[in-house]
């Protein structure tokens, strides 16, 4: 690989680096500090936290993010197939069509079991 | 040069965190340490030509299996599990046993005669890719869908409260 | 000195022991499927070191190690699902304490 490949690579490490500590810094050296007992607690969108941070979730949360694993995989196949689409045309289309077909049938088991509702 | 001092940079941070997930007593920081492991193996992909993988690694193992990992632990081990013993008594007899499966497969690898130079393989490694998975790779690319539908079928009954 | 096949195959090899190593020792069934995960990113590595080393020019190597990334998620989506079902039935992860069906 050519070294200003690798240059564009370092490049884009530094500058991203750069974003995530930049406006860190910024506040560090601007802000004013003023030590309160209610500025250690947790955030918690303006409720009194209670409570451990470490509390149990629900089993619901797994089902959803079980879910959304099995289909994130798919756009391991679904992004080359997009890429040598026009090559083949129909052939690829109908391929995918039972791919997607097949998985639809999860969905819909999913559906039927109650995975997909919130309350 | 630059290629074996990116390999060791990358080879030091994987083994690193593989270590501390194998070794740390919090389940918790083992499992977060999966992550830099699995970006280290991503960045290996990238120096093997394999970027179309590397991104996969990045978006499926380090996006979507390690936060499922996070949210089992959360669900099951109250917690850190920092009051739990975490090793069983095998430890003296696995590492000797490892110990001995590694020695016996780098006395393979540095005795067989590799092919020394890297091959060249298509420019476009996304694009070939596609071109496998349509043409010879398809009963592989059908089959995957099934495996899939049966993964998520059966991890929803088992998951599900039984009645 | 060369980036050569040897050193992907020694940092395999290294990951590998580590995986087996989790999956020997761990009581936790969650710190196991991590140990799997190991494993089998090991197995990949090989996979793609192999195709671009040994045999160049197709791409199997990568397409095979497509298949067993989304075998992985699979793997742990199932596995999963069986240490919370243990969980809920036997209030333990501890794969030594679930031993119902020993006699």
């Amino acid at each position: 690989m050519l070294l200003v490949d690798w240059l564009y690579v370092g490049v884009f490490l530094v500058v991203g680096l750069a974003m995530a500590a930049l406006p860190l810094a910024v506040v560090w050296a601007l802000a004013p500090r003023l030590a309160q007992p209610q500025k250690r607690t947790t955030y918690e969108s303006g409720v009194v936290p209670f409570g451990q941070a470490w509390a149990q979730f629900n089993v619901r949360y797994y089902l959803f993010s079980l879910v959304f694993v099995i289909f994130d995989v798919e756009v391991i196949y679904l992004y080359p197939w997009s890429i040598v689409f026009r090559q083949y045309g129909r052939y690829a289309f109908f391929v995918m069509l039972i791919f997607v077909g097949i998985l639809l049938l999860g969905l819909i088991h999913a559906w039927r079991k109650g995975a997909l509702e919130w309350t | 040069m630059g290629q074996l001092a990116a390999f060791i940079i990358l080879s030091v941070v994987t083994l690193v965190s593989a270590v501390v997930v194998v070794a740390s007593q919090n389940i918790v920081r083992s499992a977060l340490s999966l992550i830099p492991t699995l970006l280290g193996i991503a960045g290996v992909y990238i120096l093997l030509q394999a970027e179309y993988v590397a991104g996969i690694q990045v978006l499926i193992y380090a996006g979507a299996i390690t936060v499922l990992i996070l949210f089992v632990i959360m669900l099951t081990e109250h917690g850190t599990g920092a009051r739990f013993r975490q090793v069983n008594e095998q430890v003296l007899p696995g590492t000797i046993a490892v110990a001995v499966l590694a020695a016996l497969l780098m006395a393979v690898f540095f005795g067989t005669a590799w092919p020394r130079a890297a091959g060249t393989l298509p420019q476009y490694t996304a694009t070939s890719i596609g071109t496998t998975f349509l043409t010879s790779a398809i009963l592989v690319f059908i089959v995957t869908s099934f495996v899939l539908l049966v993964a998520l079928m059966g991890a929803i009954v088992i998951a599900r409260r039984e009645r | 000195m060369t980036l050569g096949l040897t050193h992907f195959l020694v940092l395999s090899t290294l990951l590998f022991c580590l995986g087996l190593f989790a999956m020997l020792t761990r009581r936790n069934a969650v710190a196991i499927l991590m140990g799997v995960e190991l494993m089998l990113n090991a197995a990949n590595i090989n996979l793609v070191a192999f195709n671009k080393y040994v045999a160049p020019g197709a791409l199997n190597g990568q397409v095979f190690a497509l298949v067993v990334i989304t075998l992985a998620a699979c793997e742990a989506g199932v596995g999963l699902a069986l240490v919370m079902s243990a969980y809920r039935n036997l209030e333990t992860v501890h794969v030594d304490e679930i031993n119902v069906m020993k006699w």
